[in-house]
């Protein structure tokens, strides 16, 4: 079901959490929405829930006005950052809960639960309580819960941020996995750009309160509209006007045009990929980016002074498109 | 065997000596021991002992007679009445102190200890003179069973609201949003999701609220006005010690402690059970 957000509007006090937020979630899509804390994301997410009632604006729920509705109406399922599981209801009970209040029987309950708790693969849990579960354990439970009243939206909020780096990288790609698996439209809160990258087909950047940009994973890293998208996705260099990814920042041996004098203060090996932290003549301090065949070839020793070229760069305009400016075309031309 | 495996273990800090953490636990279980035993366990020793002074038989004749059982009859039915009020409105009380924002909710919030702190002879007299033969509200409820069930309500009012009080402050409200998005209303979030998790302290408010209304003495001293159909169980006990009769009053003591024995232990095995998912 596709959800539509139209000029939402949503104060807490003085401090504006929504400011006139619209966004576009397509039928079946799983989005992220990514942003700092304070961006208002999680305060989108409960609007879209009915957890949050918003000051203006509209909720649509697959073309119907969801705005007034109250959350136990919505069909909507709702994942919390610290599970809030039924801490008092063994895994099944909690599982079944919200087939239970709508009345069903319980050899179809039964059946309903056996099925979703091998789908979160919590087999032979069914009969513990939630204290006697690890965080990722009880995050699935959760996630079972709200997918046994069949919702027409799931919505995550921070669904994996209080889980240890392991667990959450394992359930990132599980939970990718379960959407295409069942289809149901999924918008998740995530302040991790890496995470939303890796999960969403869509991601909707947000910052103090408004959208940034909505677009594919892909489009915002190579195409930011604005200098907090291009900070916020992925790492990046400043230099002056120019925003510059420390992957497209070339250090040469000799002097070139373009290329600035740098010194090597650190180099950091982190298998694969290899950061050069490096300091310029005016004190500022970047860093490049590559990976570690490319660090051994050219022999870099920390103490050596390089030439740092940018191979492309993005500048921001007050006014109009941003422009990419592409200084040396092909790598290693 | 590498050389640097004894140096370490030489410079790693002295294991702590075990003897002070098991003197500590034998030392503090002797201190309980020793204590209980001397503010509890010996006076009520010495209570069952002078209970049976007659013998059983005069236990048992001093316990059946008329006045006694009608005594202990009341003290258990209005104790029951009190502490299923409590248990409703004491819960109601700590909700809306913990929920609810209103000016004045601090004050409110004191005035709950108050009955704690008024000398509950004080108590007796205030209700006697607003709830009496010629209460200024027109509410009459003196030396009545009705008086007394007020009475005891005003003495146990603390115990359910503050056992209540701070697990409601703790409970994780994001569990009630979890059954309101799964279809839940109030009232069954309220029932399958906050009750259970409130019980197990509703049980210890209850528990104390019995265990003090079964034994109060001062607030219902003037209300029951000294009649036979509102003597409660502690008034009786008073009468037989006035009346020299040491052993009928220490034989009744010894079956109302007995009777609050059997409901806090019965209290205790359904907090067990409410609490059955910590374990």
């Amino acid at each position: 079901m596709s959800i539509i957000v139209e000029g939402a509007r949503k104060e807490f006090g003085d401090f504006v959490a929504l400011d006139d937020v619209s966004i576009q979630v397509p039928d079946g899509s799983l989005t992220a929405l990514l942003g700092p804390s304070g961006s208002g994301k999680s305060t989108l997410l409960r609007v879209i829930a009915g957890l949050e009632q918003p000051d203006s604006g509209r909720v649509m729920i697959s073309g119907w006005d969801a705005t007034d509705v109250p959350a136990q109406k919505r069909g909507v399922g709702f994942v919390f950052q610290h599970y809030a599981a039924f801490k008092h209801m063994t895994v099944r009970d909690n599982i079944a809960f919200g087939l239970s209040i709508r009345k069903r029987d319980n050899k179809e309950i039964d059946e309903r639960v056996q099925e979703l708790i091998q789908l979160v693969h919590l087999e032979g849990f069914g009969d513990r309580y939630p204290s006697q579960l690890s965080g990722g354990q009880r995050q699935r439970m959760a996630l079972a819960r709200a997918l046994a009243v069949e919702p027409k939206v799931l919505l995550l909020d921070e669904p994996f941020g209080a889980l240890d780096a392991n667990v959450r990288k394992e359930l990132r790609q599980w939970l990718r996995r379960l959407h295409d698996e069942v289809h149901v439209t999924t918008i998740f809160v995530t302040h991790d750009q890496e995470e939303a990258m890796e999960v969403a087909g869509q991601i909707v950047v947000m910052n103090e309160g408004r959208v940034e940009q909505t677009g594919q994973p892909t489009d915002l890293y190579e195409h930011p509209r604005t200098e907090f998208v291009m900070s916020f996705i992925g790492p990046v260099n400043r230099r002056g006007a120019m925003f510059i990814r420390p992957h497209d920042l070339e250090l040469l041996q000799v002097p070139a045009p373009d290329a600035e004098e740098a010194m090597i203060e650190r180099i950091v090996r982190l298998g694969f990929e290899t950061r050069v932290e490096l300091l310029l003549p005016d004190g500022q301090q970047i860093w490049a980016q590559m990976t570690r065949d490319e660090a051994e070839f050219d022999e870099l020793a920390e103490g050596a002074i390089v030439y740092a070229r940018p191979r492309r760069a993005k500048v921001f305009e007050a006014n109009g498109e941003p422009r990419t400016e592409e200084l040396s075309a092909a790598p290693g031309a | 065997m590498t050389p640097v495996a004894p140096g370490a273990r030489a410079e790693a800090p002295p294991r702590p000596v075990a003897w002070p953490r098991l003197g500590g636990a034998a030392l503090g279980r002797g201190l309980v021991t020793a204590y209980l035993s001397l503010i509890v366990l010996i006076p009520i020793a010495a209570l069952v002992a002078q209970s049976i002074d007659g013998g059983l038989d005069g236990f048992w004749t001093a316990v059946t007679s008329p006045l006694a059982v009608s005594a202990l009859k009341l003290t258990l039915i209005s104790s029951a009445i009190v502490v299923a009020v409590n248990v409703v409105m004491g819960t109601a009380i700590a909700w809306v102190l913990v929920r609810d924002n209103f000016p004045g909710k601090a004050i409110v919030n004191s005035v709950i200890d108050l009955p704690f702190a008024l000398p509950t002879i004080v108590a007796g007299i205030t209700l006697l003179a607003l709830y009496g033969t010629n209460s200024p509200v027109g509410i009459d409820i003196a030396f009545t069973r009705v008086g007394i069930v007020v009475a005891l309500l005003f003495v146990t009012l603390p115990f359910v609201v503050r056992a209540v009080q701070p697990v409601l402050l703790e409970l994780d409200q994001e569990m009630e949003e979890a059954a309101a998005s799964l279809g839940a209303g109030p009232l069954t979030t309220f029932r399958r999701i906050i009750f259970p998790n409130l019980a197990p302290a509703i049980l210890a408010g209850a528990a104390l609220a019995f265990a003090r209304a079964i034994g109060e003495f001062g607030s219902v001293l003037l209300i029951s006005g000294n009649l036979p159909k509102t003597q409660v169980a502690s008034l009786f006990i008073y009468a037989q010690i006035q009346s020299g009769n040491d052993t009928g009053a220490a034989a009744v003591s010894v079956t109302l402690l007995l009777i609050a024995l059997v409901v806090l232990l019965v209290i205790g095995r359904l907090t067990h059970w409410t609490l059955r998912h910590d374990r």
